[in-house]
């Protein structure tokens, strides 16, 4: 109830901006239509709709790291935390009223590329449905994100770090826009140190039915999830007894 | 009765001592003033008094709990309106009002109920569908104070209140503090003098962390030899008294 509460105000927070609405929603669907057009003027493996979308549903999650980056952030800053600080919320409702509201918003995001997509011509299947779930442990990766840089950066820096910094890094590193084979060396090997790329392979799997091929994939989602979520929660609490 | 006793209260940031073994007790119902120039220490006061930062020495009792030992029991019966007006931007003047009554799990009834009273109090009839961030300065103070009165609070702590206010929101907000007087006990922290002597019935000057004196505006006066409440400031801060 008390958390719930909290939650709420959150999720109004970041639905009430317009420009969230945009790149949140909007901007992954332009990238969706614009990349499709280019697909059917130069055909392009990696841009056939199959291979595209489960890309641009993990990318468009980059921006959920910065909606809870966001608001934390700004929260830090505006003395509202302090406020809730003194009241009967405990640290295990901040950190769930500030994630729990970005995942059906998150799902949201994925429900209408899918959407989307399958008015480009993507098949319907039961593929789709699992992809949606799947999505889910990415979207906490990416929340968890947010949860860390709102907790040590100020609302300025998180626009910078986490609008521009980490949408990039997300994009160049997971393979959605070029096929990181043909790179290949040794920024093929730092790609696949990170989650993206495996998010996305992961994910393109699902959709396929492949899901022998979901392995090792999930487990390096689900380690950085961990990791970056128990890192967000260190540092949340760093910053809570700070104030 | 004591609503609050603090004994030897201490914060020390690496070299620098923020409070200085305060020790002073405030009775319930009164609206106390803590004055001081920046860094006197009096926000520092509040955020440990209200268990938002741990003393380094020292304890301090709320109605009898240690903000040490019983930080859950002393935040149950407490309410702070930071200095930094403290709002959520985005919702509007009732939704932030139901957030508060979310997060001390009020029943639909109960934060009804509550939402028309502080309404009423506070004059936000006009504004309560407005978004906060859209508000004026005046406005969102007041917000913010009603926001700190709806769980009842025991012991309100408002630091700063009218810092940045123009005249006639500052009087507009003193009428608002002074119908509070008796509801609850008020802890109130302000550079402005006039402030304080308007409102308090007892004031604390503090300097450098220190406490200098604790008494009455007529006492404070008496003790520093001048009928002026700006000129005992300033002659008790300088040392020229006490």
């Amino acid at each position: 109830m008390k958390m719930r509460a909290f939650a709420n105000r959150n999720a109004k927070e970041i639905l009430r901006d317009p420009l969230n609405l945009f790149f949140g929603l909007g901007f992954p669907l332009v990238l969706i239509l614009l990349l499709s057009a280019i697909q059917a003027n130069i055909p392009v493996a990696l841009f056939e709709i199959q291979h595209l979308t489960p890309g641009i549903t993990v990318f468009g999650l980059s921006f959920m790291t910065l909606f809870s980056a966001t608001v934390i952030a700004k929260d830090r800053g505006s003395s509202l935390l302090q406020r809730l600080y003194t009241t009967p919320l405990t640290p295990t409702d901040f950190i769930l009223g500030y994630t729990l509201p970005i995942i059906p918003i998150a799902i949201a995001q994925c429900v209408i590329c899918y959407i989307a997509a399958i008015i480009l011509g993507l098949k319907i299947t039961v593929g789709i449905l699992y992809a949606i779930v799947f999505i889910i442990p990415v979207s906490f990766l990416y929340i968890a994100l947010g949860l860390l840089c709102g907790s040590v950066l100020t609302d300025k820096q998180v626009g910078g770090i986490c609008g521009a910094l980490l949408t990039n890094l997300s994009a160049w590193l997971s393979g959605v826009w070029f096929d990181l084979e043909l790179v290949g060396g040794a920024f093929k090997k730092i790609a696949y140190a990170f989650p993206f790329v495996h998010a996305v392979n992961m994910e393109r799997a699902v959709l396929a039915g492949d899901f022998a091929d979901v392995f090792p994939h999930i487990w390096w989602v689900l380690g950085y999830s961990a990791a970056a979520f128990a890192l967000a929660v260190i540092l949340f609490l760093r910053q809570m007894k700070k104030q | 009765m004591n609503a609050i006793r603090i004994e030897g209260l201490t914060k020390r940031y690496r070299d620098v001592v923020a409070v200085d073994e305060l020790s002073l007790c405030i009775e319930e119902g009164e609206l106390f003033s803590l004055l001081g120039v920046n860094g006197a220490g009096k926000t520092t006061t509040i955020k440990m008094l209200s268990c938002l930062t741990r003393p380094t020495g020292g304890d301090a009792f709320l109605n009898g709990k240690s903000i040490c030992k019983d930080a859950a029991a002393v935040k149950s019966m407490i309410a702070v309106s930071p200095q930094e007006t403290a709002v959520a931007p985005g919702l509007s003047v009732r939704e932030n009002l139901e957030l508060i009554c979310g997060v001390h799990g009020f029943t639909k009834e109960k934060k009804n109920a509550k939402i028309a009273e502080l309404t009423e109090l506070l004059g936000l009839k006009s504004v309560i569908k407005k978004k906060a961030g859209k508000l004026s300065g005046g406005w969102q103070r007041r917000l913010s104070i009603a926001m700190a009165l709806i769980s009842e609070p025991k012991i309100l702590f408002l630091d700063e209140p009218t810092l940045g206010l123009d005249v006639l929101a500052r009087s507009d907000l003193w009428d608002m503090i002074r119908s509070l007087k008796g509801k609850a006990t008020i802890v109130l922290t302000t550079h402005y003098m006039e402030e304080a002597e308007a409102l308090s019935d007892r004031i604390a000057i503090m300097k450098d962390g220190r406490l200098l004196i604790c008494d009455t505006t007529d006492g404070i006066k008496d003790v520093a030899g001048t009928d002026n409440f700006e000129q005992a400031f300033i002659r008790i801060v300088k040392g020229a008294a006490i």
